[in-house]
Order: structure tokens, then sequence, then C-alpha cells
């Protein structure tokens, strides 16, 4: 069993290192002074550090060292394809070729960006199947917004905008899902899933009317299960004139395999920061483009990238279109990250991909399920690139749940999976090992589970005061969203102080 | 593939088999046996083989080189994305593989670096906009607009959202598209034609008892102050709205910031922060506001600093989630998940180098630059600069009427001699005629601006 043990440095806040008279910068010496009409000037200064560069560098350097990435180490977390970053992609982007471009310079002298952009939108569009790319929005949910706006701008255009106002979401969705449809104006329909974890279809039927705008689903869902009924499930929102929208969170086990635009999707946004290994810095920045077919390309946010021969440039020209979702034109450092990573894998790379996620996933699917008190719902089923344990007998037997679980693994140096999501299950515990952890890396992993399920049926009491190698004891979350105790910012502490 | 990839360590053949036997399955393919035929068969990928590290740097530092930045030839764009100097001890930062590799922290046990650190930003940001709290960041302005005027509107239950007329074109697009959904109707007030301020007679016309929210800039996207912003957010609360106020951050060093404005919400583009232009992408959006009822209704991420159950030390976690998809579904707030945070920790680490005297000195610094360049424009014949009698900040515009020439002309013609010039403004704002938003930062000599000068009164004689 590996050992672990977390950095803690009780580093104080930034501001109380703050010296009155301390600086960190240097800037050319200033030659006219300028009279500003008091009027517009501000009357306090802002509260902010008076610190050197060492300390500002040691300063972030400690916080880091209690922070816990992939490079650190195993990161299943479900759903979020926390796979490898390779580092060439953070080299290639550490140029001023990328890092000093102005996005509204001259088209002449933005020729290589562009065409970066324009190839990567090609080879999106063909490994999603479908026919073109806006690589505008900034993250999934972004996406998401925008393809639900680009629903509404196809029923709008075809005089049923009123009429067509259900957005149907399975209840294993992404929470992502229904938030994105209600903010595009759209009311959820929720609906149950069957004894096997996926659609069901009776349910859809009967939820399909006049009034459905369509159908956000992702295939695999959340279960890590495929739909394998997912040709009919098309048909028959199709039929019901809705359409189909494919959340590309899950993407990772069908390259190569299973396109969405042959699944019968007709909007599709991708993770890049999931699926195309791009860092995801804590939170991000990410990178959420999306696809649709040839019949709604005509809605895509401006611009889009194009091509004319040899010139690469932008085309405001699109009269449909559903406008603007941000500004600019997308997180471009992250793109051409993602660039050079389809470069890099290739046709058989992605496809080798496809096949060690999934490979491992029903690896230690199978392990896993084997440790007293934890259990793989829906047996019988394969699992494409994640699954969802269930630590409900455990759970009812020791008190232990996976929360507990979840904090135990922390000291073993695993990150834990994905817990209490999806909804469905008791209990859960949503796991996605990637294609890139190594045999050994799970076998540990499977050790760490195992040893703490024998505590927990041992000494389950021991279990809760978990975790006790991480930088910090379990933390008191009660008092951190009380009204009383809250603490946002660090003025508001000191003067409560 | 015979060879085993270099990010895939199972893809070894040894290994998989071992793997394969443990399953119980033969090979790999049968994993895939519940994908229908139809789909599989139609499912390859038409994309090239893998390729080499060596050939993929080639390829993409090729590519990469055809581009002329902002280092390569004197640029005057701002409008949006600013270019700023960013401190070495920044990028070093922002590149601590510890940060760059994680997650959103949803295990603050393991994640007390980047949930300090984002602490540590909401404090900065919350500062420098004088608000009570601001979250750990959106997308870039333009979205934190769009969920200010719907926040609002939350709050509220009213649906007009007053903006000013010169307001920068995809901010204002993204507005529409946020809004449209929420039934919100965007409402346009008339700025003066000769200082910009905005014409209070119109204002008192638009608000009414609908009136969600009143948006102004400070400074504009033209650059210039509204003299009195703090008339128009009284104007806005006599009639119950909201008032929000878009900023630029690092004018904030010197000018007077939202908070001391009366606005309720705050927002604007943290880029300059610390942050590259990266040709757009990845911005910043800054968001704060003030008191418990917005608070609640806040979009995005926020972080706490609280204790550890047994008292032991302070800790830092995600509080109020209760407002967020993954817990609220289509009742959040907003459906914002993955957001900027490593630009966050960017901007912290910047305003932490720059601290208050820093912020102040560039202020400053920028002031005397951008008044240089006015001058030395003013000098040209038939150059009017700034079309508006207000004071400017970083940025201006310059009007080419009284020379004959067309904005884009004195762009194309400047371009030929390595400079690229400013926004071309009258696609968007016809009344200005031809001219163009110029931006001038600390990283303009005034070299660079004399060979500007230089550049401009050359394409004049060539008339």
């Amino acid at each position: 069993m590996m050992t672990f043990r977390q950095a803690h440095w009780d580093e104080p806040l930034i501001i109380e290192r703050s010296s009155e008279g301390r600086v960190g910068f240097s800037l050319p010496s200033l030659e006219a002074p300028v009279d500003i009409p008091r009027a517009l000037l501000r009357n306090r200064p802002p509260r902010l550090p008076e610190v050197s560069e060492t300390e500002v560098i040691r300063h972030y350097l400690r916080l880091s060292q209690e922070n816990y990435g992939v490079d650190s180490g195993i990161y299943p977390l479900g759903s979020c394809t926390m796979k490898y970053n390779p580092k060439l992609l953070d080299r290639l982007t550490a140029t001023h070729k990328i890092q000093d471009l102005h996005p509204l310079q001259d088209n002449g002298s933005v020729q290589g960006i562009l065409r970066i952009l324009y190839e990567l939108s090609e080879s999106l569009a063909e490994i999603v199947g479908l026919n073109k790319v806006s690589l505008q929005p900034a993250a999934g949910a972004h996406g998401e917004f925008a393809g639900a706006t680009i629903m509404r701008a196809y029923h709008r255009e075809n005089g049923d905008e009123e009429k067509r106002d259900e957005l149907i979401v399975p209840d294993s969705a992404h929470g992502t899902n229904p938030a994105s449809a209600a903010m595009a104006g759209f009311k959820v329909v929720e609906i149950p899933s069957n004894s096997t974890g996926c659609v069901d279809i009776g349910a859809l039927r009967s939820s399909l009317s006049p009034r459905t705008a369509g159908l956000m689903l992702t295939n695999p869902n959340t279960l890590g299960i495929f739909e394998a009924d997912i040709v009919e499930i098309a048909e028959v929102v199709h039929e019901a004139g809705g359409l189909l929208y494919y959340d590309g969170a899950n993407l990772n086990a069908m390259l190569g395999k299973a396109k969405p635009g042959r699944m019968g999707f007709d909007i599709v946004h991708i993770n890049i920061h999931k699926t195309f290994a791009t860092p995801h810095g804590g939170g991000g920045p990410g990178s959420g483009p999306i696809a649709v077919t040839k019949e709604l390309e005509r809605f895509l946010p401006v611009p889009t990238v194009e091509r004319d021969g040899d010139r690469y440039y932008l085309d405001f020209d699109r009269p449909s279109s559903i406008g603007k979702i941000r500004s600019f034109w997308g997180n471009a450092a992250i793109l051409v990250r993602a660039y050079a990573y389809i470069l890099m894998m290739g046709r058989d790379g992605l496809e080798e991909v496809a096949d060690i996620s999934v490979l491992n996933a029903n690896y230690l699917a199978k392990k896993l399920s084997q440790i007293r008190g934890l259990e793989l719902p829906f047996p019988d089923k394969l699992r494409k690139h994640e699954f969802v344990l269930s630590a409900a007998k455990m759970a009812h037997e020791t008190g232990v749940t996976a929360a507990h679980l979840s904090k135990r693994l922390l000291d073993f140096g695993i990150h834990p999976p994905t817990v209490y999501f999806p909804l469905i299950i008791k209990e859960a515990m949503m796991i996605e090992p990637t294609e890139t952890v190594s045999k050994q890396e799970m076998d540990e992993a499977v050790n760490a589970f195992s040893k703490a399920s024998d505590e927990a049926y041992s000494n389950p009491e021991r279990l809760k005061d978990a975790p006790r190698n991480a930088a910090v004891t379990r933390i008191d979350e009660a008092r951190a969203s009380h009204p009383r105790t809250m603490e946002l910012t660090w003025r508001r502490m000191t003067e409560r102080q | 593939m015979v060879e085993a990839h270099p990010f895939i360590p199972n893809s070894a053949p040894g290994t998989k088999e071992e793997m394969l036997r443990e399953i119980g399955v033969r090979e790999v393919q049968a994993l895939f046996s519940d994908i229908p035929e139809s789909i599989r068969k139609n499912s390859t990928l038409q994309l090239p083989a893998s390729k080499s590290e060596i050939e993929v740097r080639k390829q993409v530092e090729d590519l990469l080189s055809r581009n002329l930045s902002t280092k390569d030839i004197t640029s005057f764009l701002g409008g949006g994305a600013w270019p700023h100097h960013v401190p070495a001890a920044v990028d070093e930062i922002v590149s601590r593989s510890e940060f760059i590799t994680s997650y959103t922290p949803y295990q603050p046990e393991i994640s007390q670096g980047m949930l300090q650190a984002l602490f540590e930003y909401q404090s900065m940001i919350a500062e420098l906009m004088g608000m009570e709290f601001a979250n750990s960041s959106l997308y870039d302005w333009a979205t934190a607009l769009g969920e200010a005027a719907r926040m609002a509107s939350r709050v509220n239950s009213r649906d007009e959202f007053l903006i000013p007329h010169y307001i920068q074109p995809d901010r204002l697009r993204t507005l529409q598209t946020f809004c449209e959904p929420a039934g919100i109707r965007i409402v346009e007030v008339a700025q003066d034609k000769r200082t910009g301020v905005f014409v209070e007679e119109d204002l008192r016309r638009k608000i009414s008892s609908k009136t969600t929210g009143v948006y102004i800039e400070s400074p504009s996207y033209l650059g210039f102050f509204e003299n009195d912003a703090k008339r128009v957010g009284e104007i806005a609360h006599e009639k119950g709205a909201l008032f929000i106020i878009g900023a630029d951050p690092i004018s904030l060093g010197l000018f007077a910031s939202p908070g001391e404005l009366g606005a309720d919400i705050a927002v604007g583009e943290g880029q300059p922060l610390g942050n590259h232009m990266n040709y757009g992408g990845p911005m910043l959006g800054l968001f704060a506001c003030r008191g418990d009822q917005l608070l609640r209704q806040m979009p995005g991420r926020l972080i706490g600093m609280t204790l550890t159950r047994d008292g032991s030390s302070k800790a830092f976690t995600m509080v109020l989630q209760t407002r967020e998809q993954h817990i609220r579904r289509e009742k959040a707030t907003s459906n914002i998940c993955t957001n900027e945070a490593l630009c966050a920790v960017g901007a912290a680490a910047y305003l932490s180098l720059m601290g208050p005297r820093g912020l102040e000195k560039l202020c400053k610094t920028i002031l005397a630059n951008s008044a240089y360049a006015i001058r030395r424009l003013k000098e040209l014949d038939g150059v009017t600069v700034p079309l508006f009698e207000a004071q400017h900040f970083k940025e201006f515009s310059v009007g080419f009427d009284g020379t004959g020439l067309t904005a884009s002309h004195v762009n194309a013609k400047l371009l030929q001699r390595g400079i690229q010039g400013g926004i071309c403004l009258h696609d968007q704002f016809r009344e200005l005629g031809e001219s163009a938003l110029y931006s001038v930062t600390e990283l303009h000599t005034r070299e660079d601006i004399d060979r500007l000068v230089t550049a401009i009164e050359a394409i004049l004689e060539e008339r």
C-alpha cells in the first residue's frame, strides 16, 4: 500500500503577509504627471497585499503543494475524464505567437491560428459525425446553452417556438443539462430511467408531445452504460418533431466506436478539457465546442472559421445565427492544445483511447465490486468509460457512507470518485479511471478501497474521522455556509474580528 | 498498433492480455458489443495516423510562426482584450502542475491550495470593485453582463434592462442572447454627443417600474468616464432598479470603484490582470455584488473560509452550493460549472505583486502614455482626438472625417508600415463618422507612439 502525506504549510492569507511599502512590481519611470478630476478618483485604496515578488512566489508555491492534480496521482472522478495532460500541449502554447495575439488583428497576421482553428473544427466534426462546428463555447455548460438556444431558433423558424417549450432530460443527466435547458427558456421534463439504468422508452414516448422541443442525452449514460436503444430513441424524438442533443461529457469511450451523429444526434457539445486532454486548471479554463447537422448549421454563433483556398477567415455574415454567446472566438489557447493532441493521437491513438478507457473501467469495476459492502448495480451490463458503485450495503451494515469512504481514500493518495451522483443510485460512487492510468495504479486503488472496507466492518468510528493525511482534516462544511459564520472575503473576516 | 502508447500505459500488449483475462473476455472489442452494428461500422475515424512528439511540435510551431503577434508588430487594438505586461512570476505560478492539472475542488481536504488562492482572488476582486462579495469567476465580461441582467430580473421580477448607447458589440450581442430566453428587453439610453455622459432626460424617459437594472461602464467602451455615475445610480434606485457597473479592473487602482459609485452589481474583464490575450480566450469574467439578498442569487462558484471540524486549522471549501446546477438543476442561478479558475489564480498572483501602489502607478503610467498619444495625434491636420470631451483611460476615439480618409484605409496603410491601427467604429456607430478606437497601455513606448504619428502623417501626405 502506498503511503501519502500531503504538504501542510498553515500558510497565512497573502494579505496577512503584507508589510507597508513592499512591492512586487517594477514599471518604467513615469515622465509626465496627469491631473484627474477629483470626483473621478477612488476615495479608499483597495486593500491589496504589499509584498515582494519572493513572498508571492513562496506563498503560491506552498499553496500549489497543498493541491492534488492529475500529475499527483490517480484521479478517477466520474464524468470528469481526468486523464493525463501531455506536457507538449502546455509547451506549445507558451509562446507570444498565441499569447500575444489580439483577437481583432488583421486577418493577414493571424493565418496560422485561423488555420489551426479551422482544421480543428474539421477534425471535431469528423470525430462526432456531424457537419459543422463552432469553437466558441468556453465550457460544456456554455455549449449546452448555445445548443439549446439553437433548438429554439430552429423551432422559431418553423413557426413552432411558442408551442415547443419543453426539453426532456433523463433523471440520470448531469446537472448542467436541466440548468442549461432552463437558461435557454425551456421547461424541463424529467423522465425516469428503466430497470436497466437506461432511458425508459415507454416513459419517453408518453412525455413526447407537440410541445416537445427535444431531448438532451449523454451516451454512454452517467452509469457508463451504452443506451443500446439509441436508434429507436432518436427515431421517436424526431418523429415527434424534436431534436436530439448530445452531452459530450461522456465522449471518451466513443472515439472511433460510435459517433453521436451516427446515433441520430443533431447537436453535440464536446468537452475539450475532458476528451482532448487539455488541463482543467482547478475548474477552468476549459472549452466546449458544439457540432451540428447540416440543417442546423445556419444557426451557429457568429463568427465561424472558414477557408477560401489558402486563406482562412472569420465569417460574420450569418443572418440566421443565434448571435453571440461570449466575446471573441473561443478559448484559443485551449483549442490549440486540443489540435496538437488530436495530431499526436491520430485515428489509431484515439481508438486506443476508447479501447483502454473501457478496458480499464471494466477491470476496475470487476475488482471493486468484489469488495465487501460495495455493489455494482446492473451487473450484467457492459460498462464503457465509467461505472457507478453503490455503497448502500456498507452504509446499512456499518454506518460508513460513500462520503466517509471517499474521505478515507484521500489518506491513501487517491482522489475519490464523484459521490452521490447520479441521483438514481443510493450511496453512489461514480468512477472513471480513464485510459491514462496503469494497471498497477488501479490495483493500488483496489487495495485502498479494500482496506477502507475492512476498517468499515471492524472499526467504523476510526474511519469517520478521515482524512488524516491530507493538508487539512475533515472540513466543517456547515460552518462554511452558515450565514453567521460564512467568510467570503478577507475584508468581512477582519471587520468581524 | 504494435507499440504501446506513451500516455496509455495499459496499451502494452502483455498488460492488456492480463486485464482481459481478469475480466473474462477474449478481446477488447467484445466490450463494445452492445453498440449496434449499424452505428459501429459508420464510426471509423477518417483522420491521419498518430504522429510523434517531434513531428507534432514542428507542425504546430510552424503554423503558429505564421502569426504576427503584438510583439512582432506595434498594435493599438483594445476594445475587450488588452495587451498588458504579464509579470514572469505570474506565468510561473500558473504553470504549477498541481494547479493546472486539478479539477474543480469537490474534495476540499486535498484541494486547499486552489481553494485558498480562489478565496484570495474573491477578496481582491471585492476590494477592487468596492463590493462585498465576488464569485470565483465567470467566462468573460460579456457573459458576466448577461448573468448580471438575469440576476437583476430574478431579484426584482422586472424585465427591462437599460444599457448605454456606446457598448462593445460582442458584449451587446451576448447580452441579447442571454436576455432573450428570460424575456428581458434591452433598452438603449442616449449618451451626449459632446461629452458621452448619459442624457438624463432620456434616462428618465426610459426608466420605469419595469426597469430591472441600469447598466453603465466606467470607463466606457470608447474610453471616457461618465461624469456623474452616482447620479445615474440614484435615478436607478429611485425607481427600484438595480445599478450595475462594468469596469476595467486596472483603472480601479486610481479611479472610483463601482461600490463607491453606488453599484449593486459590478462586472468586468479580468484578462488584463496577469492573463495573456491568447487571441481572445480564455478570458476572465469578473462578477461582484453586495447584500445578502443578491448573494443568494449570484451565479457561479463561491469559496468560503472555515475551520476543520476539530477546529485545528483554518480551511477553505465551496459554499452556498445549493445555488448551483449540480444541486439545484433547472432551478440553479446559472448553468455554469467549468469556469476560469486558473485565470483567477493568475489574477490573484498579479494583484499580489502589484499591490495598491503598483496598480496606482500602472494607472498613472497608462494615463501618461495615452495623454502623450492624444497630444501627438492632435498635431495632425484634420484628425480629431478624442471625439468626446471627457477624462479618458487607456482608450480613446480618433476621428478621421477631417482628413477625407476612411478609418479602414488608414489601417490598411498603417499595416504596410508594420503598425496595427485601432478598431474601426463606423459600422457600429455611424454618427461617429470615420473613426477608430485606439488603446495605449504601459507596454507602448514613446517611440511606438511617435512611429504611429509619423506613419499617419505620411499617409495623410499621400492623399
